[in-house]
Order: C-alpha cells, then structure tokens, then sequence
C-alpha cells in the first residue's frame, strides 16, 4: 500500500557496548496509515520503545540505527537536525511512560503547552498559545482548565498529568502519535480513563497512533492492527481479530495463554516458560525456539522469515503451515 | 465591604483546590464556587510565572530577609556613613594617632592617625565589590564550563572536567601571592584572580547537576516536542539548576570575602593607601594586647557580610527549588484567616466550618 503515512523498511537499532554489539531492534519492517491505530505489544526488553525513539531519532547516542524511515516521503534518518526537529511535536508526536517525570518541574503545565506550540509556530502570540492550551486541556477532560493551566506538575494527580500530556502532544495536531506506555505508570482506575481521552482525541484528531504497550488488554480495546515483537524483531503482524482468534504464532499463542481471561473458562494460566533471550547472544535460527513448545531441527537453522498467512497478516514462523495440525497434537 | 468579599474569595479558592476529591459529595457547593471563584479571580487568568511564585516564597523566608536587609544596611553604612564623617581615608594626622574611639573618630585612629571609620567603611565596601565581581565572573565561568560539560559529555565533558581538575590542583595560595601582588592593586584585578581559581567550584557543582537533569524524561519530552539543544539548555536546564547556582554563589560570595581580607592581610592584596577589612585587620595585629577593639571591628564586619550573603543563599535556595509549594503563600495564610473568621461568624456550622476543615487539610498535605 502506497498512502502509508509511515514506512519502516529493514531498520535495525543495536547499541555498542563493551561485551558487543546488543541488537535491541532487528529487521524492523511495517507501516502506519492515517488515522490507523497500531499496537506494539512485547514483553519488557523487547525493542518497542527502542524503535519508536529510533524512529524519533531520540535514541541513545550509542546507538547505531539503520534502515529507512520514511514519514509522507521524507526520510527521517537521514533528514538534517534541524527538519528533524520541526517534525517532531508537530508531524510526530510523543506521549511518554511516566508522566511523573515528563513534565518540566518548573513551568506551570499551560506554559508549557504554549511552548510546544510557539517552538514550532512563532507566529502565534502568547496569549493566543494560551488560550489554545486552555482549550486542549479541556479537550483532554482537565476540570476546571483555565485555573489548571497555571498550575505546576506537582500540582497534578498522575492521571491528570498524563491527560497533560496527551494535550501537550496534539498541540500542534500531529499526523502521527507515538504513545510510549501511556498508561503503565497509572492506576487502574485512571488507565482505562486515559485510554478513553486518547481515544477521543484521536478521533477528533484524525491522527494515526502507534500505540506501544504491554498489556494485551489494552491492545484489544483500542487498536485496529497489532504487531507483537519479541527478542528484538517482529512476530506476527495482522489486524485485531486475527491476532487475538486467528493467531499463526507459537509466541502470540503462547502469550495470550498467559493472560488472564475474563469468560473464566481456563482454570489455568500457562505461563511461558523460560526466559527471554539475551539480545547479545540470540540463539542461532528463531530466538523463540527454547521456549517454544513447537520448536522443530529446522528452528535451529536460521532466522525464520516472515511468512504471508492471510490479508495484512504476516507471521515470522518456519513451522507457520503446519501449525494448525500440530496445535491440534499438542493441546 | 468589597475587602470582606475579597477574604472570603480567598476561602473559596483554597475550597477549589480540593472539590476535586469531594465533588460528589458537594456538587452543588461546587457550582457556586466556581462562581464567586470567578468573581475574585486576578488568580486564574494568567499562571504565576516560576519567577512570582520564587519571590513569594523568598520574601516568605526570614532568615534570607533579615540577610538582605543586613546587606542593604551594611552597604548604606559604607556608602553613606564616610560622607557625614569629616575626614577622608587617607588623611594623616600623626597628633591624633592611636586614638580610641570618640564622638570625633567613631572608631577610632590607626597608627598614622587616619580615621578608622571612614577606613573601615571604605574597605568594607572595597571587599564587598572585590566579592561580587568575583563571584559573578566565577559563576559566569562555572555555570557555562560545567552546564557545557554536562550536557555534550563525552570529549567534552572529559576536558572541562580535566581542566577544572587542573585548576584544583594547583596551589591557590601560592598562585594567589604570585597573581594577587601583580594584579592585586585594583579591586578588577584582585577580583578576577580569585575568580580565576573559585569558578571550578561552581563548574562541579553545575555539571554534576546537569548530568542528573539532563537524564529526566522531560529534557527527552521537550526534544521529542521539536525543541533544539539551545532551547533545552536555556528553558529546561537552567531554570532547573538556579538553585544550586545561587548557594553555591553566596557560599563563593563568602569564600571571596573572606580570601581577599586574607590575602590583603599577608599584605599580598590590596595596597597602601588603600584600605580593606583585611588590610585594617593586618595592621592592628600587633596592638591586639592594648587595643582590641581596632582588631575587632573590621573582623566583626567581615563576619557580618559573610553572615548576610549566607542567609541570603539559604533563602534563594528554598525559593527556587522548583518543588517547593507555594503552601505559605500570602493567598493560603489569608484563606485560613477568612474561614476562622467564618467560623466565628456562623457558630460551628456552616461553610465556614467546611472551609476551615479543608484549608487544614490542605496545609497538611502541603507540608
């Protein structure tokens, strides 16, 4: 499909240490549509976040990036700083984990909304810029916004800081929001609130998400196409429905075991068991194989590619034809 | 009248902050709040800026304004007191040498018969100009050597840091007699030697608070908003690290004073004719058996100064630090006044009672 508004093609994100090269993003290749929500879901230390920095060119100085970025055309990797930061918080935007920390102690939330709006448009008088970031935070459902734009973050409850944040990101109507967690560091409670504003505003926005999580729950309720990783590359690609029912997989499979299941007809949660791989040393072929309980010779061999299984449906498994026969055996 | 309604807007607004928590239970309270909230206002249109809310809390500190009137005085004595003395620094009057003090020489006469008032205050000012330009040259240099240091790192941070290593290794008192007697004689030059060798202090303290801050997830938010180093430096990272600057100024400030009355003391600083606190201590040394008092008084003023400017740091410190509520605010003392008026007022019952129930409650959770 040509109108992606996002191509990842091939990009590798690895960091230089002193034991070696640690590939925390391997062979990375997808695309976002407008107005599309698209889950990254993966366990901790899987190279969700690493990507999406990459993709910001926020990663870490260490790191060594390759691939092709293309954001409507433009090259991202390979654009100037200075291009590079007039996409960022106005074409790209981010809404990080910890709204805690996110937030400049020192400026009353409202200032810095108006920052991020007259960093990108000078033309925009202060009290104009102030009266828009009134606005947003009552967009995000902030009560009471006039007084609570000259408030400081200390003043803010964490769910009320994250729906700051969220105005902060669509000051300047981005076209792509990248959300880093954006509910991991909130209560319960407040998470399926916050997901709601995002929501909300993303409609209102018309704006794609790349929305990166870890929580499966969340995935289903919000996004229209999933992309599970794991171990540094993609697993399995493919819209809401056949991630969750139709699943090509041994790790998305195996994943969705492990959560628990509301209808409460599995009396048992099955962990997977093992542990993630070490990025420094994967093991040879697919750096699922020691945890999978359909791992084959074969598996050892090499990188498995990603296989075609299905409309916009992608799976990175050697044993992906005969799954449905050996899942049969198995359970 | 309009004064009453103003103090109990005042109850209102601190009533607001809270009704979050309680809004189901006093929806109907809330709406006539915000009301007469409104009506008061002047609070919600525009924030306080960090720079308002800094100075609320420092004029909020007494410690930091009992230094600042101090200094204001000290100055005012320097200043003002040699132009209703009727004698000039340098004035030699060998007849009235060694005189106590009188109603003619407040304080009295050096060994060569010049008025120790009017030396004492001229000196005193000399150090406290020698300490401010030092000081504001060495935080100058510091901040931009460490803040540079701590946030490019890498080569760059490597070299600053070995510099100012460098700088620590040298014996200051030796490079002080050297530098100090060649360029001593002028308060400029005396000022930037010293200066020369205390902006390594504050060039550590900035990098090591750079290198903290440059990590939080807002210096990240703020460039994934499209903001550029400068920026970064300049809006995020300074107004962070003003704080820490401001201690480490005033304590620099004291540092400064202090060395050049010592270096003028060893007779390295300033010169003849010419006076500072040290020069005056140096030269009634040798009296300090018969004469204590000519020993004293200019080491009393040295302590003074040094004593201001450090009560002056401990204020700037709480006030801006960035995390500190505004919880003595003006604004939240007359919102208690108000409710224990209105309690007064309505008996125990009423919105006055739940405004003082809350405004206690709020103060608890600001403390």
């Amino acid at each position: 499909m040509s109108d992606a508004l996002l191509t990842v093609d091939h990009l590798n994100v690895g960091f230089a240490t002193r034991a070696g090269i640690v590939r925390a993003a391997t062979d990375i290749t997808f695309e976002i549509h407008p107005g599309e929500v698209l889950a990254v879901v993966g366990e901790s230390g899987s190279g969700k976040s690493v990507t999406a920095l990459a993709l910001m060119r926020l990663h870490p100085d260490n790191a060594i990036v390759t691939g092709d970025v293309l954001f409507e055309g433009c090259d991202l990797l390979n654009m100037s700083d200075r291009e590079m930061r007039a996409t960022r918080g106005n074409d790209i935007a981010m809404i990080f984990q910890d709204p805690m920390t996110a937030m400049n102690p020192v400026f009353a939330v409202g200032d810095q909304i108006v920052e991020t709006i007259r960093v990108h448009d000078s033309s925009i008088s202060k009290q104009e810029a102030w009266t828009k970031s009134v606005d947003l935070l009552k967009l995000v459902g902030v009560p009471e916004p006039k007084r609570r734009a000259s408030q400081y973050p200390h003043e803010y409850s964490g769910g009320m800081r994250q729906r700051a944040m969220i105005a902060m990101a669509i000051a300047n109507d981005p076209k792509l929001l990248i959300a880093d967690e954006p509910t991991t560091a909130l209560d319960v409670t407040v998470q399926a609130q916050v997901m709601e504003v995002l929501h909300e505003v993303q409609a209102e926005t018309g704006s794609a998400m790349m929305l990166i999580t870890h929580d499966l729950g969340l995935v289903a309720g919000s996004a229209d196409r999933v992309q599970v990783m794991y171990a540094s590359r993609l697993m399995e690609t493919g819209t809401i429905d056949q991630i969750f029912y139709e699943s090509q997989n041994p790790y998305t499979m195996a994943l969705l075991d492990s959560i628990p299941d509301l209808d409460g007809h599995r009396e048992q949660l099955e962990p997977i068991p093992g542990n993630p791989p070490s990025l420094l040393n994967p093991p040879s072929g697919c750096a699922f194989r020691p945890r999978c309980a359909f791992a084959a010779d074969v598996c050892a061999a090499e990188v498995p590619p990603t296989v075609v299984v299905g409309d916009q449906h992608e799976s990175r498994c050697v044993r992906t034809r005969e799954l449905e026969t050996l899942g049969g055996e198995i359970s | 009248m309009a004064s009453s309604t103003l103090v109990s807007g005042s109850a209102e607004i601190a009533m607001a902050t809270e009704f979050e928590i309680d809004s189901q239970t006093d929806e109907m309270l809330e709406t006539s709040m915000e009301l007469r909230v409104a009506d008061v206002e002047g609070l919600s249109e525009k924030p306080k800026t960090f720079g308002q809310l800094a100075r609320e809390r420092f004029f909020g500190h007494k410690l930091a304004i009992v230094g600042v009137i101090g200094l204001i005085l000290l100055v005012a004595l320097f200043w003002l007191g040699p132009m209703l003395s009727e004698w000039e620094f340098d004035e030699r009057n060998v007849a009235d040498r060694l005189l106590g003090p009188s109603s003619e020489h407040w304080f009295g006469t050096d060994e060569i018969g010049r008025d120790l008032f009017v030396r004492t205050a001229r000196g005193g000012l000399y150090s406290m100009r020698i300490g401010l330009i030092a000081a504001v040259v060495a935080t100058v240099t510091g901040t931009a050597f460490g803040a540079f240091a701590g946030f490019f790192g890498g080569v760059w941070d490597g070299i600053v840091s070995n510099l100012v290593n460098l700088v620590l290794t040298v014996p200051a008192i030796i490079v002080l007699s050297v530098f100090a007697n060649k360029f001593g004689a002028s308060a400029v030059g005396l000022a930037l030697v010293l200066a020369g060798l205390l902006w390594t202090r504050i060039a550590r303290v900035v990098r090591g608070v750079v290198l903290s801050i440059k990590e939080q997830e807002y210096i990240m938010a703020a460039r994934a908003a499209g903001a550029s180093n400068s920026r970064i430096m300049f809006r995020h990272l300074l107004p962070n690290i003003v704080g820490a600057i401001a201690v480490e100024v005033t304590l620099l400030l004291g540092t400064v004073i202090v060395l050049e009355s010592t270096l003028s003391f060893l007779g390295l600083g300033v010169k003849p004719p010419n006076a500072s606190l040290g020069t005056l201590v140096a030269d009634a040394k040798g009296d300090i058996d018969s004469d204590p008092i000519r020993v004293l008084t200019p080491g009393i003023f040295i302590i003074l100064i040094v004593l201001c400017v450090n009560f002056l740091g401990d204020g700037l410190r709480d006030a801006l630090d960035p995390r500190a509520k505004g919880s003595d605010s003006s604004e939240a003392k007359n919102a208690k006044k108000a409710a224990k008026k209105a309690r007064k007022q309505s008996g125990k019952q009423g919105p006055g009672y739940i405004a003082e129930a809350r405004t206690d409650r709020t103060s608890i959770g600001k403390i």
